[in-house]
């Protein structure tokens, strides 16, 4: 077919920049150039965009119509791709561009009077070289910031406590980049870790060392048992996903290992976007060739020769250090045409999101890396059977597979032995808020809220918990009374609570709760990819009636604007496509019914 | 005389359960397709028979026992032994949510059916004041053929499959931004001329809610002249090459006022090139 592509031209640097990404110019590449032989690179349609934004800040009308003319894709698909993500800016801006983190977690850590202060000195808006952002996952060293330069040497810098001071260096032209500091896990040493077991103990660069300290001994072990063994040991562990869905993992593995069509396909969802969340990126940063021996694993389980890591473009150390992961391993024969001389084929590709949560849900990661807009599909078909490129699919949250390496080793009857018999294992926590010492925790399951906050050292400066967050945005508040309930996945469904992703954000008794709630709304409707009518309209319904709520200007009476908001949940909840508008309502809904946050006296 | 045989083997039926009735139906039918030959009423906005279903709208929703959340009629295929609501309290709720969440937000005067369904499940999209937000925008009338009216628009991506690979393979419009600010748009939103559109008007024969639409009905109905009542319909086959498309003149006063083609009619499945679609002014000159 003839797709009718733009005129305009790219720049020299970006000709050069979308030529190193895709590789040079074939000759015969043109409008005319006969359809369908060039249709299967749409999936380096996002690749090639962020090449071109990290060349030169932004993305232009030349560099569209180049890509699109290399990849062959339509320019109104690339435009609608390109428009999707928010890192892309289809304006032009400054080289240096700092994004800061206004979520809820930051909050609790200056985050409101940081940018308070930018918007003094630095200004608002179009043409300013910062920017709000949601949660960037850096909850332990808050306030967060991501830095992103362009040019012929991009570089990207995600870190934190930031102040306002800091942020006017870092983004004049030769300011002297901030170094990406990493405090210590607060349990790092503690032999009974098993997840966290290498992290801030061992270099993260050194295959040597993740080998010197048990590294590789679980595939060879998987090698000798064989695939359906390890399947089966995955399942005797009961192992339950940690990514927020807690789906069993064995069964995941089991349904794709047995569908026919080839090839399967791996992804390792590390997208982590949920506000408050922070764990993956603490493991794919502290230990990155565990992520690479598990997925190998994985892999080899379900037969899969390819597998994705879906990495959240705001964690460029987290990339930096599984790319380097993924290289040694190459270099010595860890991954690639024959794994450990067992004729098994396996590689992996880092693709990065661009900035949108909905990536995180598993078919949203499909149309990502495929090239479309992240936008999830409807399920059924599951992923087990059509999933990536249309092929059966196991996707897998980091924290997940790392938890097979413990289950391959030791067994999973052994496996299942830890924690309480329904919620099986070690399980990471991320502490933020609040507290002495935020951080990623792990626990056996079982242990309450009250062991984790008396871990991170108790509410800071001595003051009481107001409230709790569990399970991140998409998760509920607890009343600070209730510590006593035991984080496991099945006391938490007796609780009407959720695990989600692992966030406990505590907040201490001086927070106004109603703004954190509507800065949850306002993340749920940034974040909607916009598919669906119940979350596209819904998400901004919510947010305009806890606006009347907060703002004391209800429709009628705060206890109508409740009953309204219930009836827009209770839509969104049932009717929304995928996780995101199902869960939009939880926080809400909760801040209601479990803090009676809106009861009078408590709103102005 | 010998019987024929018919080519393809016999389909499978299905059996489950409708609001209570057994029903039978082939295997591969959707559950919209099955509640209809029941004869449960299902609204739909984003769904067309000769389009892949994209199941955005959510307005078909109806209840599957077994099923955490509800699900799509239009998109999800009959499978057995299963138990389907079409009319419980939380069908109806959904419903009516999303109907008022449109109604609030978009400009659906001219939106057939839409009114029935609003009273029906008793929507009241005023109770989001007057400062609810809303897609209203200026209309866009860039060229001779037909005007795009984006504050009618409810994203229900029939536009994009008809262009894109359902029909034209023009590609020549997607839905760009995201969230309630997502829009169907050209590449950078150039206007019409500027972008990669044939004017095959395809869009339009797909648009549920009249956000795109004729020029020639659009001016009509500014002029307040439009009266489909005073309308007939002449089906005839386009002369103008040997492919044999079905014609359907809409005419009013003994002028065509537009040009469209049967959904159901086997060479056209509701598709005409700008030809066919636009190019009958010489009957009238």
């Amino acid at each position: 077919m003839d797709l009718r592509q733009l005129e305009a031209e790219p720049t020299e640097d970006e000709r050069e920049a979308i030529d190193a990404r895709l590789g040079s110019h074939p000759q015969r590449e043109g409008t005319h150039f006969a359809a369908g032989l060039r249709r299967d690179r749409r999936h380096l349609l996002l690749p090639a965009l962020q090449a071109a934004q990290a060349r030169v800040g932004w993305i232009s009308e030349g560099v569209l119509a180049y890509i699109c003319k290399r990849l062959d894709v339509p320019p109104a698909d690339a435009w609608g791709v390109a428009t999707f993500y928010g890192l892309l800016s289809m304006e032009p801006r400054p080289r240096r561009v700092l994004h800061v983190c206004d979520d809820i977690a930051c909050r609790c850590s200056g985050a409101n009077e940081l940018i308070a202060e930018l918007e003094r000195t630095l200004g608002v808006g179009d043409g300013a070289a910062w920017q709000r952002s949601p949660c960037l996952g850096l909850c332990d060293q808050a306030p967060a910031a991501f830095l992103t330069v362009a040019g012929p040497a991009p570089a990207e810098r995600l870190f934190g406590p930031v102040t306002a001071e800091q942020a006017r260096a870092v983004l004049a032209p030769e300011g002297t980049l901030p170094a990406m500091r990493r405090p210590r896990p607060p349990q790092a040493g503690d032999p009974s870790l098993r997840l966290l077991e290498r992290v801030g103990i061992v270099d993260p660069g050194s295959l040597d060392e993740y080998q010197a300290h048990g590294g590789y001994q679980a595939l060879a072990r998987a090698f000798e048992m064989g695939p359906e063994r390890v399947i089966r040991e995955v399942l005797d562990s009961k192992l339950m996903g940690r990514g927020g869905a807690a789906f069993p993992m064995g069964r995941k593995w089991d349904a794709v290992a047995r569908q026919p069509a080839r090839p399967h396909y791996l992804i390792c969802n590390a997208d982590e976007s949920e506000p408050g969340t922070f764990k993956d990126r603490v493991l794919m940063e502290g230990d990155p060739f565990a992520v690479v021996e598990s997925m190998t694993i994985c892999a080899y389980a379900t037969g899969c020769e390819k597998g994705y890591v879906y990495a959240r473009g705001e964690y460029p150390l987290a990339f930096e250090r599984l790319q380097g992961a993924i290289e040694a391993a190459r270099a010595r024969g860890l991954l690639g045409a024959d794994v450990m001389g067992h004729g098994v084929r396996f590689d992996i590709e880092i693709r990065r999101g661009a900035g949108a949560y909905i990536c995180g849900e598993e078919t949203a990661i499909f149309n990502s890396i495929e090239g479309f807009r992240g936008e999830p599909r409807n399920k059924p078909p599951f992923p087990v059977e059509v999933g990536l490129f249309g092929k059966p699919t196991v996707v897998n949250n980091v924290e997940t597979l790392v938890n097979v390496l413990g289950i391959v080793r030791e067994g999973g009857a052994a496996y299942a032995r830890i924690g309480t018999p329904q919620s099986t294992g070690p399980k990471l926590f991320c502490v933020s808020g609040h507290v002495v010492r935020p951080g990623v925790y792990e626990v056996e399951f079982g242990a309450t809220l009250r062991d984790l906050l008396a871990l991170a050292g108790g509410v800071a400066g001595g003051r009481k918990a107001q409230a709790i967050l569990l399970g991140g945005a998409a998760g509920v508040f607890v009343r600070g009374d209730e510590l006593d309930i035991a984080l496991t996945f099945e006391e938490a469904r007796a609780a009407q609570v959720t695990l989600g992703s692992g966030v406990v954000m505590v907040f201490d008794d001086s927070v106004d709760l109603t703004s954190i709630l509507l800065r949850i709304a306002a993340f749920f409707r940034d974040e909607s990819c916009g598919q669906c009518v119940p979350c596209r309209v819904g998400t901004v319904r919510q947010e305009e009636a806890l606006h009347r709520i907060v703002t004391g200007r209800p429709h009628g009476s705060t206890g109508a604007e409740l009953a309204l908001l219930d009836e827009i949940g209770r839509a969104m909840k049932d009717a929304s496509i995928c996780g995101l508008g199902q869960t939009a309502y939880g926080a809400v809904e909760s801040a209601a019914r479990r803090l009676k946050l809106f009861e009078k006296g408590k709103v102005g | 005389m010998s019987t024929l045989l018919p080519l393809a083997g016999r389909r499978r039926t299905v059996e489950l359960r409708i609001d209570g009735d057994a029903v039978r139906v082939e295997e591969g039918r959707t559950l919209l397709q099955a509640c209809r030959q029941q004869g449960a009423a299902i609204p739909t906005l984003c769904y067309l028979d000769t389009l892949h279903p994209v199941n955005v709208c959510r307005v078909c929703v109806v209840e599957l026992e077994g099923s955490r959340v509800l699900v799509p009629a239009c998109s999800r295929k009959v499978e057995p032994g299963m138990v389907v609501r079409t009319s419980s309290e939380r069908v109806r709720h959904s419903r009516k949510m999303v109907l008022e969440f449109l109604a609030s937000s978009v400009d659906l005067s001219t939106t057939p059916d839409v009114e029935g369904w609003i009273s029906e499940y008793g929507c009241r999209p005023d109770r989001y004041g007057p400062k609810a937000a809303s897609v209203a925008q200026p209309v866009k009338a860039d060229n001779d053929l037909y005007v795009r009216d984006y504050s009618k628009c409810i994203l229900c991506y029939k536009c994009v499959e008809a262009c894109g690979d359902d029909f034209q393979n023009t590609f020549a419009i997607s839905v760009a931004g995201r969230g309630f600010d997502a829009r169907i748009s050209t590449e950078l939103g150039v206007p019409l001329p500027r972008s990669a559109c044939v004017y095959c008007g395809n869009c339009i024969a797909v648009c549920p809610t009249g956000a795109l639409m004729f020029k020639s009905e659009y001016d009509r109905r500014q002029a307040g002249t439009w009266d489909e009542g005073r309308q007939t319909r002449v089906d005839t086959i386009c002369g103008y090459c040997g492919v044999g498309c079905t014609l359907r003149l809409h005419v009013q006063d003994n002028e065509i006022v537009k040009v469209t083609s049967p959904l159901e009619h086997s060479v056209t499945r509701g598709n005409l090139c700008i030809k066919g679609r636009f190019g009958w002014r010489y009957v009238q000159d």
